[in-house]
């Protein structure tokens, strides 16, 4: 479920294929999540503010239930990561879907690590000139 | 009193459509687009998701494109679209020490675990203009190192606590439920975690003036940067039907910590004493003056004079709201014709009594006796 | 999810379904006596009546812990509220936002909810009481704020006791217990601003 709630719809779309018969046991809601912090990160939990959150809970013809909540609006890609959700389930793993799944998640941490790689290249190298006594 | 008036229905309906108008600007520059804005004025979507208390980038974007621009009132849509939307639960606390790092920096420790890593900062910049950003400014290629930066950094203030040098920061006894001031009405002496939510969807220019006051003395602190960090950290979310965290992708936080001179008593010896900040997006100058200000409205935990506004709770959490502030202020515009009515008649009247004594005193007065007194 | 493949769906349109049932909710409080229908087309899970049903997937969430009667919190009633509305399943009635109540049954009281207090009486449940029919009982005879002169209603099922109940819960005004009647697709007010005088 993490690597779909940060997977665009599009790449849900291409790695459902067509859509198989469901239930609509939760239709998609974009809804909120309040945020929670804690004081000094590790004290007193606070309110930092809300998050737009999308969900949907589907069931497949054989009963399967598929969940997705992930951040943002977008309801149709809350259907699809439902539905490829329940599909998972159903499916040994090693599966060509959930390979699919994989490579997406490879290509998440990835695209992480570059990211980091990039902050590491403004990482400051001190360098003590010598004084005089 | 309030009396209903009806009429201007025809004016308000004409001043849609010329504010869509001044909106637009001019029809020969092409029509700016939401993700330009989301992705090119990434640090005005992030003050209006802190101040409409709402992260959602792509409807940050589309404020700032319907209020032109205007910040205070891009953050009042996004509060209003908020209330329209069902909460599903609060998420399980964020993990800023699990935070994958786009930037980090600390004033009181040159080599600390993980290193000082600038990232995207417009610090050592020049504040000269860059003039062939008039034309497309092309596109930027950043260097990459070899390796990535370690995986997670210990907090600074941590580091200090290890040594018992740093006031402690815990979860109170069975890690409560924060207060939640969209939902209880506020009552003072306010807890810390209402003093911290306020100022996180606070004024981002009030919050910093109030920080500067404690600066230049205000305040009675001296504070250090222990840290601001930036960067990326997962929402995670306890579905009631399915009992255990969701990951719901990751949200740009800033946080800072600021490191403050020590108090001890009796019981505790000296330690420093910490302020906290933390916001949405990239928004470094709020998360700093969050901290200040958090440090200062401590001023009662620790038996210290609470002479200055920023020592004041009621006065920052009142204050803090720009929605609400600009809400009261700019109520005035609206019309109080009765209410002026009245207070036209009261001066009249009372000029009006005025004169008639000054006549009565005059014709009744002797030529020896002294003046009265100024009224 | 073991028990899950069991749970019916919710709303199919949430917006449209929840402000109709809200609607009827504020007209069944407001003009206390009179019948509203509470119908959306949902499937109730067991235990509770399609208004009863409707009225918490209206009313509740994760926000408003809910009280129901033992056998219903552990069976498929619960689970489905706690699907669908996030609400979580209290077992003291004094901490319950809403409840729903057998009205043959002798406990919990009334008064064994929670009350209110004097700075937020609007803190108080919100008793859902489940009857056997809303018509056909012996009359009841409603005044107050909402209903010109008076209103009759009829239901049936009601424990003895429950108009005294009902009377005392209304002394405690602006404190006490909201009530609503439910069956079927069927709703009636009982607000703590209503007297109550049995018609004989």
């Amino acid at each position: 479920m993490a690597t779909l709630a940060r997977a665009s719809r599009s790449e849900i779309e291409t790695l459902l294929g067509d859509p198989p018969d469901h239930d609509l046991l939760k239709a998609p809601e974009t809804g909120t999540v309040m945020v929670e912090g804690r004081a000094g990160g590790a004290g007193r939990r606070f309110n930092l503010g809300e998050a737009t959150v999308t969900r949907c809970v589907v069931r497949l013809s054989n009963g399967r239930m598929g969940f997705s909540y992930a951040l943002g609006r977008d309801g149709r890609k809350a259907r699809l990561a439902a539905l490829l959700d329940a599909r998972l389930q159903d499916e040994a793993e090693g599966s060509d879907l959930h390979q699919g799944v994989a490579t997406l998640a490879a290509q998440q941490t990835s695209a992480r690590d570059l990211a980091s790689r990039k902050a590491a290249a403004t990482k400051v190298d001190f360098f003590t000139l010598v004084r005089g006594s | 009193m309030y009396v209903a008036v009806k009429g201007g229905e025809a004016a308000i309906l004409a001043t849609h459509d010329l504010v869509a108008e001044a909106r637009r600007g001019d029809p020969a520059v092409p029509e700016i687009s939401v993700a330009q804005i989301r992705e090119q004025q990434a640090l005005a979507c992030a003050r209006v998701m802190n101040e409409g208390s709402l992260y959602d980038q792509d409807l940050a974007a589309l404020a700032l494109k319907q209020s032109q621009g205007d910040v205070i009132e891009a953050a009042f849509l996004m509060r209003a679209y908020r209330t329209t939307l069902p909460r599903f639960g609060s998420s399980e606390p964020l993990d800023t020490a699990a935070m994958a790092i786009r930037r980090r920096v600390s004033a009181t420790y040159k080599d600390l675990p993980g290193g000082q890593v600038l990232g995207p900062t417009y610090d050592y910049t020049h504040r000269l203009f860059d003039f062939a950003l008039m034309d497309e400014g092309g596109e930027a290629a950043p260097r990459s190192a070899p390796t990535p930066l370690d995986a997670t950094m210990p907090r600074v203030p941590d580091i200090l606590g290890a040594e018992g040098l740093m006031e402690a920061e815990e979860p109170p006894e069975g890690d409560p439920r924060p207060f939640d001031l969209t939902r209880d009405p506020v009552s003072f002496p306010a807890d810390r975690d209402v003093r911290l939510q306020s100022m996180a969807r606070g004024d981002e220019g009030f919050l910093l003036g109030l920080g500067y006051s404690v600066q230049r003395g205000f305040g009675g602190t001296h504070p250090f940067v222990g840290e601001v960090r930036v960067g990326e950290v997962a929402v995670e979310f306890v579905p009631e039907e399915l009992g255990f965290a969701v990951d719901l992708g990751d949200v740009t936080l800033t946080e800072c910590q600021m490191v403050n001179q020590f108090q001890g008593s009796k019981e505790v010896p000296p330690q420093f004493t910490r302020g906290y900040g933390l916001v949405f997006g990239h928004s470094e100058r709020k998360a700093m003056s969050m901290s200040l200000v958090d440090r200062a409205l401590k001023a009662r935990d620790f038996g210290e004079a609470t002479n200055y506004p920023a020592q004041q709770d009621e006065f920052v959490l009142y204050h803090a709201d720009n929605v609400e502030a600009a809400g009261f202020v700019e109520h005035l515009k609206l019309p109080h014709y009765v209410d002026f009515q009245g207070e036209l008649e009261l001066i009249r009247r009372i000029r009006r009594e005025r004169e008639e004594r000054l006549a009565r005193e005059q014709g009744a007065k002797e030529p020896d006796t002294m003046p009265e007194a100024a009224e | 999810m073991s028990a899950g493949t069991m749970i019916a769906p919710g709303f199919s349109h949430p917006v449209f379904q929840s402000q109709a049932a809200f609607r009827a909710l504020l007209a069944a409080l407001s003009e206390p006596g009179t019948l509203q229908n509470v119908a959306s087309e949902i499937t109730p899970p067991e235990g509770l009546t399609t208004a009863t049903a409707t009225a918490l997937l209206t009313l509740a969430d994760y926000e408003t812990p809910v009280w129901l009667p033992e056998a219903l919190r552990n069976g498929p009633a619960g689970a489905w509220l706690r699907f669908h509305c996030g609400a979580s399943l209290v077992e003291s009635p004094a901490e319950a936002a809403f409840a729903v109540i057998d009205g043959t049954v002798y406990e919990p009281k009334l008064s064994a909810f929670n009350l209110g207090t004097d700075q937020f009486p609007d803190r108080s449940t919100t008793v859902i009481v489940q009857v056997t029919a809303l018509k056909g009982g012996s009359a009841l005879a409603l005044s107050g704020p909402g209903i010109l002169g008076s209103r009759n209603i009829t239901p049936q099922s009601l424990r003895p006791g429950f108009i005294d109940e009902l009377r005392e819960n209304g002394a405690l005004y602006p404190l006490g217990v909201d009530v609503l009647l439910a069956h079927g697709e069927g709703l009636i007010g009982l607000p703590r601003s209503t007297q109550i005088e049995e018609v004989r």
